[in-house]
């Protein structure tokens, strides 16, 4: 046998267990959800209704979907705006020497670790009318501001955000915290002899070097926000009246629930290409400036 | 070797040496300020709230819940405990979890750094079309493809079987795991390789007898995040494992409170319970769970 050939068989033997695992699992079920969407097919029988496009046509045109793609968006926008200051803060204050910082560094990432049902369960409880949430409120003389938190339409998609918001500020914060071990001492160092406060060391040092952890993690929570189903499924089931309804929960709704598997194909790869233009457009405009500014580009491919 | 460094890439390596100097200057902007602590306390608060709550809870009786929603138990109530404990149903959802989880991880591991091997080390024409379709499977998220995955898992008659969810999970984490390990195998010194060819070893030994107790952290971090997604995973057992024998401890939770709805005491044991493993596997995992998820993103 000749080393080409051993050579060809080992890569075989190593890489073959993986392939085939992931062309079965990942590559034909989205082949799958493509070939779906443009039939109508309830999972029973041959798939031979072929309907074109008829199925995007509809789904674009339905507003529940399209409520869904803006709550999506509107998650998006909102978890940045808060979780970037809130997470900078935060890491900022972590990284002080102080007593029980490391203690602390855990404690922070505690609900991040939590399994996103346990979270949700636990905050319906919280969040149940007369309960602990309502009580607190009334305990703070605030009684007046109590609201249906998650029953009322104008007000579940913020309560959502909330907890959210407090289940992943730990992510934030310690990926913050790693992007500030990279900013060299020596910069520390000399803004100190030139006389800069704690302050003006954070916003004209850290901060700006702390750029492209910081464009890293806003990738990363959008796509979060984008596949958000878990919470939302447990919070509300993407009620009252469809106000906290993701583009995650819209499809399982369909798909599973009223079984029209070609209909919510259409929707998986209207999502899909949702998430695609969306990551294009940071990549294009957020992530470019890394690669522009540092020459580690091989951070934007993630 | 430092934790710090375990998927390390070329080129990080030499930015952690600094660290020691750091902890040295940073001492310069004390934080000690009452404000700052303050501030730190208001945090712990809201972080960990929630889950004290859940546990103290879970301690109390409905009657006492509703009478004062905010309280110490009083007196101190042990049955919502013992039920979940002494229910087979609580040890069945466990069981199940940590069933999937293990093979879950089993699979990402070994396949992982099987692919990651060559991808990594062997030269040949390709090598980069192939990591990259791996690549690219960061781009599928499970959400897109979860209708024909069930279809596909029911036609295999794979729905209510542990492989049904295992398969699957292995499947969408492979590409992370390849991604992660293969800078880490990289990044191992040519020399080591040379040096063990001359001692007449085969790429294969190379692989069984350097390569595999070297890169022992990496995969350990890489077992972790596997671990752990499983562990936490909702979308997927609740589509496959529809028959209550084979529900994972995320499908009990959220069934058991919808199921008993009106016992928040009940729920909030149960959910307590069901968080002690997640929580003792943070902690003691704690620092792979971090530097892999820092690593991800710095890498």
């Amino acid at each position: 046998m000749s080393s080409q050939v051993r050579k060809r068989l080992e890569i075989f033997f190593f890489v073959a267990p993986a392939l085939v695992l992931f062309a079965l699992f990942v590559v034909v079920p989205v082949i799958q959800a493509g070939r779906y969407s443009v039939y109508r097919w309830n999972g029973l029988g041959p798939i031979d209704n072929f309907v074109g496009l008829q199925n995007y046509a509809d789904a674009l045109r339905d507003q529940v979907f399209t409520g869904a793609v803006m709550n999506n968006l509107t998650i998006i926008v909102l978890s940045i705006l808060i979780q970037l200051p809130l997470g900078l803060l935060i890491a900022l204050l972590l990284n002080r020497e102080m007593k029980g910082r490391t203690a602390l560094r855990v404690i922070i990432f505690v609900p991040y670790v939590l399994a996103e049902v346990v979270a949700g369960v636990i905050w319906l409880m919280l969040l149940q009318p007369r309960g602990p949430v309502d009580a607190i409120f009334d305990a703070l003389g605030l009684g007046g501001l109590k609201q249906l938190w998650l029953g009322d339409p104008d007000i579940a998609l913020y309560t959502v955000m909330f907890v959210l918001t407090w289940k992943y500020l730990g992510l934030a914060v310690i990926l913050f915290l790693a992007g500030l071990q990279g900013v060299p001492p020596d910069l520390y160092e000399a803004a100190q002899i030139d006389g800069a406060s704690w302050w003006q060391v954070q916003r004209k040092i850290t901060i700006p070097l702390l750029g492209p952890t910081i464009r890293t993690w806003g990738f990363l929570s959008m796509i979060g926000s984008l596949q958000l189903f878990d919470m939302v499924w447990i919070l509300t089931g993407g009620g009252p009246a469809n106000s906290t309804m993701t583009m995650a929960t819209y499809l399982i709704n369909q798909g599973t629930n009223r079984s029209l598997y070609g209909y919510s194909s259409a929707v998986a790869v209207l999502v899909f290409v949702i998430s695609l233009v969306l990551a294009a457009i940071y990549q294009g405009f957020v992530l470019r400036r890394d690669a522009q500014d540092t020459p580690r580009t091989k951070k934007v491919k993630r | 070797m430092s934790a710090p460094t375990s998927v390390a890439v070329p080129g990080k390596a030499a930015r952690l040496e600094g660290r020691d100097r750091r902890r040295r200057s940073s001492n310069s902007f004390k934080g000690g300020s009452p404000l700052v602590y303050g501030a730190a306390l208001l945090v712990v608060i809201a972080t960990l709230g929630p889950v004290v709550y859940a546990v103290l809870g879970g301690f109390r009786s409905n009657a006492q819940l509703a009478a004062a929603p905010v309280s110490l138990p009083d007196p101190w109530v042990f049955t919502n405990y013992v039920n979940v404990l002494t229910s087979s149903d609580f040890w069945r959802y466990a069981f199940n979890s940590i069933v999937v989880a293990l093979v879950t991880t089993g699979i990402v591991v070994v396949f992982g750094v099987m692919a990651a091997y060559p991808l990594a080390r062997y030269r040949f024409k390709g090598r980069n079309t192939l990591f990259m379709v791996f690549v690219l499977g960061l781009l599928f998220p499970l959400t897109v493809a979860i209708i024909p995955l069930f279809l596909m898992l029911r036609d295999l008659n794979l729905t209510n079987t542990f492989w049904g969810v295992a398969l699957p999970q292995a499947a969408f984490a492979l590409p992370m795991t390849i991604v992660i390990l293969r800078p880490f195998l990289m990044a191992l010194p040519q020399e080591l390789e040379e040096a063990a060819m001359l001692d007449g070893a085969s790429r294969i030994g190379f692989f069984w007898r350097i390569l595999l107790p070297l890169s022992g952290p990496a995969m350990v971090t890489v077992g972790v995040l596997a671990f752990v997604a499983s562990w936490n995973a909702y979308l997927l057992p609740l589509l496959i494992l529809s028959d209550p024998a084979a529900r994972t401890l995320p499908l009990g939770v959220a069934s058991f409170s919808s199921e008993h709805a009106q016992d928040t005491a009940g729920i909030l044991a149960f959910t307590s319970l069901a968080m002690i493993p997640a929580l003792v596997f943070f902690l003691a995992m704690q620092k792979r769970i971090v530097n892999g998820l820092q690593g991800a993103v710095k890498g």
